[in-house]
């Protein structure tokens, strides 16, 4: 029984922590409410630490290190809102990764930038794989692909994929015409591929509309189990990005209790403000044990992953929410002004939960898989 | 990060699972009535031979009977046992809190002659602590135990929630012994044989109408001199040593309360609650919960197992712990119906039982306070009896009260 970080993964988080704290990221992600183009570019940072290898197998040029270890730099980035594009790199290099695919060498130096175009995985409620609409409570259906010797077409579109505008390249899952899924490696500059970026009431998160119009993709020959993979993976990380988020919420608002005095008294003393700032400490530490539980099982138990991923998510997605709210009504008034921070972590909260399939869809994807356990369908 | 036992845990999980194979025949069934004196007889039986076994008092020091292990091989004993579906020890709180105790703060006697029988279930011990007036402040004690001329003590008062006091041998009892300073300060704790002139046990009925609990008077009962565990005046401190070692035993025992894979396997068979929208969201949710109980254990366990003690917020575990087995149970009987409030039904045994688990070793709002104060550094509240000595304060408190 082992359950707690090793020195490296201590050294890597402390790493981490120490390259975004030279970047003014939280005031960025301020000024970029006005103006967007205010964001940093952190893809250079990302190059210099090594990110975009970290699940890349050394063979390839990669770090070779577990789900584990990207976690706690998503949790990181998290934290201080770092406009930095984890969540569409890291699922796309576990199925490029998987596929063994020839971009490998040129991703893990970072000369180029994949970006992941998630699809779910079917449930027992919903057959086949769907993607995310551009709006509305249905999800659409996958990209229909036609496989033609080592390449892909594919057809359709993928609405709010996360770090799509100025990737180089595409991961993206089609349906061929049996319903099963098929993964293509699409070059940005690929014919029939648009990507549109948006921006949705969070500014620090970078959003494409990707289209495809019979466009071209290296097809990458990987199974359903990998590329399931890949959309839990994406969920632990929003999961580790969010709980990084509500550490903050948590440190500033404790802070604020201890400072601010009404009726004679520090606002932390009072019982009302005390029991909400526990109810926060309450969800982080809930967060952060299905955090562990996740990197755990994707490298140690892969059948637990989609219940660890998805719980981890839908734990640390409510405790933003939450986290987020319980620090502006702790501020007062100010808390919910542009004069304090407590803003951006808000809106981080409410595009988190409502980004690849919601906060929900992960809840009941751990109901799903208990009852899988419990009983198959 | 790994979960798996290392090669000399495997080997005594597998001792551990190789008796309890072997005897697990022999075993009462997992549950009965208190109140039932031959279920209480096979408890006591069974405890002795997992005593025997080695599977009692894992972590206790050879010295005294136990095993010297670490609270991994516990675990494991613990798991062990839940898995063979076999009853644990009967004396979970003397083992678990009271034993530890002694060994602390008790004499060279009183550990000679209580250790052994406690741990063969030969003489079970219960918890005098909470009074009707003295609970999340526990300080507040009035039990008092007086100097009797010059032959030891004479104890009066009245204790509650006293789980096992029926068929207690002996109770760990916290007095006050000096009213005139603060109130941490004139405190004392003793041993008190049950069947001791002056005590009384009575049932205390709870929602089920089972009374696990009692209440115990004390009427001018005597006590001798060497009653008194770990010195006149330091009965706090004693007892805080019990409260820690209360934290753990609950922790230990935590995945027993919220079953995962009972509710999941209840939803399952039932073809309209599975496909419910419903009814999945608020299984995920609770199943999240729960999830975060076990493997925050793993957490607590790992920092066990280097020579740390967890910390205070063990305690949001505990609040994790009980409110998602309240709303596992809800779900499951929302999903079975009125029948699930059937007297012989395990969910309706639950029903009735956790609401008043959520005051059990401190109430949510009270390790709220000290979670607020001890890890994230609040301010306490203003508190009016600081320094003030005990007798004053009973003073002050009656005059607020006074029409």
């Amino acid at each position: 029984m082992n359950f707690a970080l090793s020195d490296e993964q201590v050294l890597l988080r402390e790493a981490a922590r120490g390259a975004l704290s030279r970047h003014k990221t939280v005031e960025a992600a301020r000024e970029a409410l006005e103006d967007p183009r205010a964001l940093p570019d952190l893809w250079p940072l990302a190059v210099e630490a090594g990110w975009p290898g970290l699940l890349i197998g050394e063979e390839h040029g990669g770090a070779g290190l577990d789900a584990f270890d990207a976690l706690l730099v998503a949790e990181e980035c998290g934290r201080v809102l770092a406009a930095v594009p984890l969540l569409g790199l890291l699922p796309a290099t576990a199925i490029l990764d998987a596929a063994g695919d020839s971009s490998l060498g040129a991703v893990a130096a970072g000369d180029l930038r994949p970006a992941y175009v998630p699809a779910r995985p079917p449930s027992e409620l919903e057959q086949g794989w769907t993607v995310q609409p551009r709006s509305g409570f249905a999800r659409a259906e996958a990209p229909h692909a036609s496989v033609e010797g080592a390449e892909v077409v594919l057809e359709g579109e993928v609405a709010f994929v996360p770090d799509a505008p100025g990737a180089s390249l595409l991961v993206a899952i089609g349906e061929d015409r049996d319903g099963s899924p098929v993964a293509a490696a699409v070059s940005a500059d690929a014919p029939g591929l648009s990507v549109d970026a948006v921006t949705r009431y969070d500014s620090t998160r970078s959003l494409g509309h990707v289209a495809f119009a019979s466009a071209r993709g290296r097809l990458l020959g990987v199974g359903a189990d990998v590329l399931a993979d890949a959309w839990y993976l994406a969920h632990a990380l929003i999961a580790a990005e969010s709980l990084g988020g509500v550490q903050t919420c948590l440190d500033v608002s404790v802070a604020y209790a201890k400072e601010r005095f009404t009726f004679g008294r520090a606002i932390g003393s009072y019982q009302s403000i005390k029991h909400e700032l526990t109810e926060i400490l309450r969800q982080l530490e809930n967060a952060r044990g299905l955090q562990y539980y996740a990197g755990w099982a994707r490298q140690s138990a892969p059948d637990e992953f989609p219940l660890a991923a998805s719980a981890a998510r839908s734990a640390a997605g409510h405790a933003l929410d939450s986290a987020a709210r319980s620090m502006i009504n702790i501020h007062g008034g100010i808390g919910a002004t542009w004069e304090h921070d407590a803003p951006l972590f808000f809106r981080r909260a409410q595009l988190s939960r409502r980004l690849l399939g919601g906060t929900e869809d992960a809840t009941d994807r751990v109901a799903e898989q208990s009852l899988l356990a419990a009983a198959p369908a | 990060m790994d979960l798996n036992d290392t090669p000399e845990q495997a080997a005594y999980r597998e001792k551990v699972r190789a008796w309890l194979e072997a005897n697990k025949l022999q075993a009462p069934p997992r549950s009965g009535s208190s109140e039932d004196g031959a279920y209480i007889a096979s408890r006591r039986a069974w405890q002795r031979r997992l005593a025997e076994a080695g599977l009692a008092g894992v972590t206790w020091p050879r010295e005294y009977g136990g095993q010297g292990l670490g609270p991994i091989e516990q675990v494991t004993v613990n798991q062990e046992i839940s898995r063979a579906d076999v009853p644990g020890i009967l004396d979970v709180i003397g083992i678990g809190m009271l034993g530890p105790c002694l060994i602390a703060h008790g004499t060279e006697e009183q550990k000679s002659r209580y250790l052994g029988p406690m741990l063969h279930g030969d003489e079970v011990w219960c918890q005098l602590f909470s009074e009707p007036g003295a609970g999340s402040d526990l300080a507040a004690v009035q039990t008092r135990a007086l100097r009797n001329g010059d032959r030891g003590w004479m104890l009066s008062g009245q204790k509650v929630w006293t789980t096992n006091a029926q068929f207690a041998s002996f109770g760990l009892l916290l007095a006050r012994t000096d009213p005139d300073v603060p109130k941490h300060k004139g405190l004392t704790m003793f041993i008190v044989p049950m069947d001791a002139d002056g005590v009384s046990v009575r049932g205390l009925r709870q929602i089920s109408g089972e009374a696990e609990f009692n209440e115990v008077f004390l009427d001018n009962v005597p006590l001798d001199e060497d009653a008194v565990v770990g010195g006149v005046g330091n009965g706090w401190a004693t007892a805080l040593t019990v409260l820690m070692f209360e934290r753990l035993t609950i922790g230990f025992g935590s995945e027993n309360f919220g079953s995962p894979a009972r509710l999941s396997e209840l939803i399952a068979s039932d073809r309209a609650a599975r496909q419910d929208a419903e009814v999945r969201r608020r299984l995920g949710h609770v199943i999240t919960e729960l999830l975060a109980v076990r493997f925050n254990g793993y957490r607590a366990l790992t920092m066990l197992a280097r020579g740390q003690i967890p910390g205070t917020e063990a305690g949001l575990a505990k609040v994790t712990m009980v409110n998602s087995a309240v709303v596992a149970t809800d779900l499951a009987a929302d999903v079975i119906g009125p029948e699930a409030l059937d007297a012989d039904s395990d969910w309706s045994y639950l029903i009735s039982f956790l609401p008043g688990l959520k005051s059990a070793g401190g109430t949510e709002q009270i390790l709220r306070n000290t979670i607020g104060e001890r890890v994230l550094g609040l301010p306490a509240e203003p508190r009016l009896d600081k320094g003030m000595p005990f007798s004053e304060l009973r003073a002050k408190e009656r005059e607020a009260v006074a029409p």
